[in-house]
């Protein structure tokens, strides 16, 4: 035993190739016992599901013949029809929009919580994370009743001091309120993997920074921005399946405003009305495959664009 | 002196500005605070942002906790439920898959790992509409196995412990105890998991989080109020709190009361785990 803790540190750098080769050898194919529950689950959870629902969405309901193979119909349809056109496009726009403001305030809190300047970081950290914790039907409950007109503040504050408080559920302030739940519910979560990214910048980089003169904003736009490309990427890919799946906020606040909010409002939305609602369970199938390659191609168009752009 | 000076000023600066984003994320949880203390007539009548006349707090917890049966606290014990086995079965999944792919060379490793990661960018909720159909099918919607079973697969989470597996698990450790004669999953148990703990943390405390968040799934699974999560169930008490008057006009005072309720346990959770989340973070946000 002890040889053999003596020997390891010596052949360490070698042993982490050959090692794992050689316990291919000796342990043939004990690795699928550990594999082998997940990928089940996989098999079973997610890809059999995504099989079972793109064979449904190759069928239509008829009333006269029963359930008949039509190919791609549903498709064809689903990207000729205006109302999921319109809510792809509504998503599109509110993530152009609210992500960017998202994304900055983040930036923001972890660049301020790591500068070191702030007396009680600890407490900013916390305070800003919390709304994830909340969850998005309490968080929409809570901003409706704020933004309300029956005992929202602002309502309340126009009601006494005698000025008409802007209504904030009206079909031009919407997605703006809309915006600023989603900012609210998550601007937390992405500051903490920003600031999990920035504790990693290795200090000597600092130290050169220092030697070189350079001030806490300098520090931050010269070495650690461009440290953190790689969890912003991240942050950014959770953000348009975020902005694209949007369905919570919407549908509870669609309570609220129903003039301002229909059934369409988000590509979401509308999947869930055709599915329950209208029963158009096959024509659902395709629409919401037809999300979700939107969204891997949103995803993948991100990725390629920052990659190229760090490349030049 | 002038520099010393001026830090100060910028430090000053920063502090405002964070007190600033400070208070915005943190006032609509005071207003909920203030709010359940309220009776229903008093949110109407007075300020939203102070306490009002009459302090009802008790009230409200007693009547969240008794409207229609005492349904609330059923809904938060199914929460419970869900989201703990839940979070334990994919965390359990995902660290042992993570090790085995970062561990072990097998016959077609490369390409499963491969189409694992290739699905975490499919969104939940695109999943969740064939998760549904499918289920339907097997007669497993309106049970609890709707909600478990979905949230047990998580590519993400997967990808998190396989990069942590990578680096955390000493590789000449787990040689030594091969050559002491110890099993494959001895291993496991003995050596590795202690290295894998903060990532396992990490992984139940997301899967914690998105369960007990979700409401898209259960909203889509569920028909019988008896197996509603919290989320749905307080949005269904929402529903008739805005849609009625009159006799539903007290199940506001405990729709608020019932949400502040239902977040404090997330936020203790938060707030005593920081260490586990924090670091195991990082580990996913520094990889690529």
């Amino acid at each position: 035993m002890t040889t053999i803790t003596d020997t390891v540190p010596v052949a360490a750098p070698a042993s982490a190739r050959t090692g794992r080769r050689g316990s291919r050898a000796r342990h043939g194919n004990r690795g699928y016992v550990f594999v082998a529950p997940f990928l089940v689950c996989f098999l079973l959870l997610f890809l059999l599901p995504l099989g079972y629902a793109a064979y449904l969405s190759l069928f239509k309901d008829r009333l006269v013949g029963g359930t008949v193979f039509v190919g791609l119909a549903n498709y064809a349809r689903a990207v000729q029809d205006p109302q999921l056109i319109d809510g792809v496009l509504r998503v599109a726009l509110f993530f152009l929009i609210q992500v960017p403001i998202m994304l900055a305030v983040a930036l923001f809190a972890a660049l301020a919580i790591d500068s070191g300047l702030l007396r009680v970081a600890s407490l900013f950290r916390l305070g800003i994370f919390i709304p994830y914790a909340v969850p998005s039907v309490v968080a929409t409950l809570m901003w409706g009743y704020l933004y309300g007109p029956d005992f929202g503040p602002l309502a309340q504050l126009g009601d006494r001091l005698g000025f008409t408080a802007p209504d904030l559920l009206s079909s031009t302030s919407m997605l703006s309120s809309l915006g600023n739940v989603v900012t609210w519910e998550f601007a937390g979560y992405n500051m903490i993997i920003l600031y999990a990214a920035l504790r990693t910048v290795p200090a000597d980089r600092y130290e050169a920074a220092a030697v070189d003169g350079a001030g806490a904003w300098r520090t931050a736009w010269h070495i650690k921005i461009p440290a953190l490309r790689p969890a912003l990427l991240l942050c950014l890919i959770f953000s348009v399946i975020g902005s694209f799946q949007l369905f919570a906020e919407p549908n509870l606040l669609q309570r609220l405003a129903p003039t301002v909010i229909n059934s369409s409002y988000t590509p979401n939305l509308y999947a869930y009305r055709l599915a329950f609602t209208s029963q158009e369970v096959n024509y659902a199938a395709a629409v919401s495959f037809l999300l979700g390659f939107v969204i891997l191609v949103v995803s993948y168009v991100v990725l390629f664009s920052t990659s190229r752009s760090r490349r030049r | 002196m002038t520099t010393v000076k001026l830090s100060r000023r910028r430090a000053n600066g920063l502090t405002l500005a964070m007190t600033a984003l400070l208070v915005y994320f943190v006032f609509p949880l005071f207003w909920l605070v203030v709010a359940s203390t309220k009776t229903t007539g008093d949110l109407f009548s007075t300020l939203g942002l102070w306490f009002g006349h009459d302090f009802a707090l008790v009230g409200n917890i007693r009547e969240t906790f008794s409207h229609n049966h005492g349904e609330y606290a059923r809904w938060l014990a199914n929460t419970l439920v869900y989201s703990v086995v839940s979070a334990l079965g994919a965390a359990s999944l995902a660290t042992f898959a993570g090790y085995g792919f970062a561990q072990y060379t097998f016959r077609g490793r490369s390409p499963m790992l491969g189409l694992v990661l290739g699905t975490i960018m499919v969104p939940t909720t695109a999943l969740a509409i064939p998760t549904y159909l499918l289920f339907s099918k097997a007669g497993l919607v309106n049970t609890p196995w709707a909600i478990i079973l979905p949230s047990l697969v998580s590519p993400f989470g997967l990808f998190l412990m396989w990069v942590y597996a990578r680096d955390a698990v000493s590789e000449s450790m787990v040689e030594a105890a091969r050559i002491d004669g110890a099993g494959e999953l001895t291993i496991f148990f003995r050596v590795a998991l202690r290295s894998l703990a903060p990532g396992f943390v990490t992984v139940l405390l997301f899967t914690l989080v998105a369960t007990w968040n979700n409401y898209f799934l259960p909203l889509i699974m569920l028909n019988d109020p008896r197996y509603y999560p919290i989320t749905v169930g307080l949005s269904s008490w929402a529903a008739q709190a805005v849609g009625g008057s009159g006799s539903n006009a007290d199940l506001l005072a405990a729709v608020v009361t019932g949400s502040l309720l239902s977040i404090i346990p997330l936020i203790a959770a938060f707030v005593l785990l920081q260490r586990f989340w924090q670091s195991g973070l990082s580990a996913g946000a520094v990889k690529e």
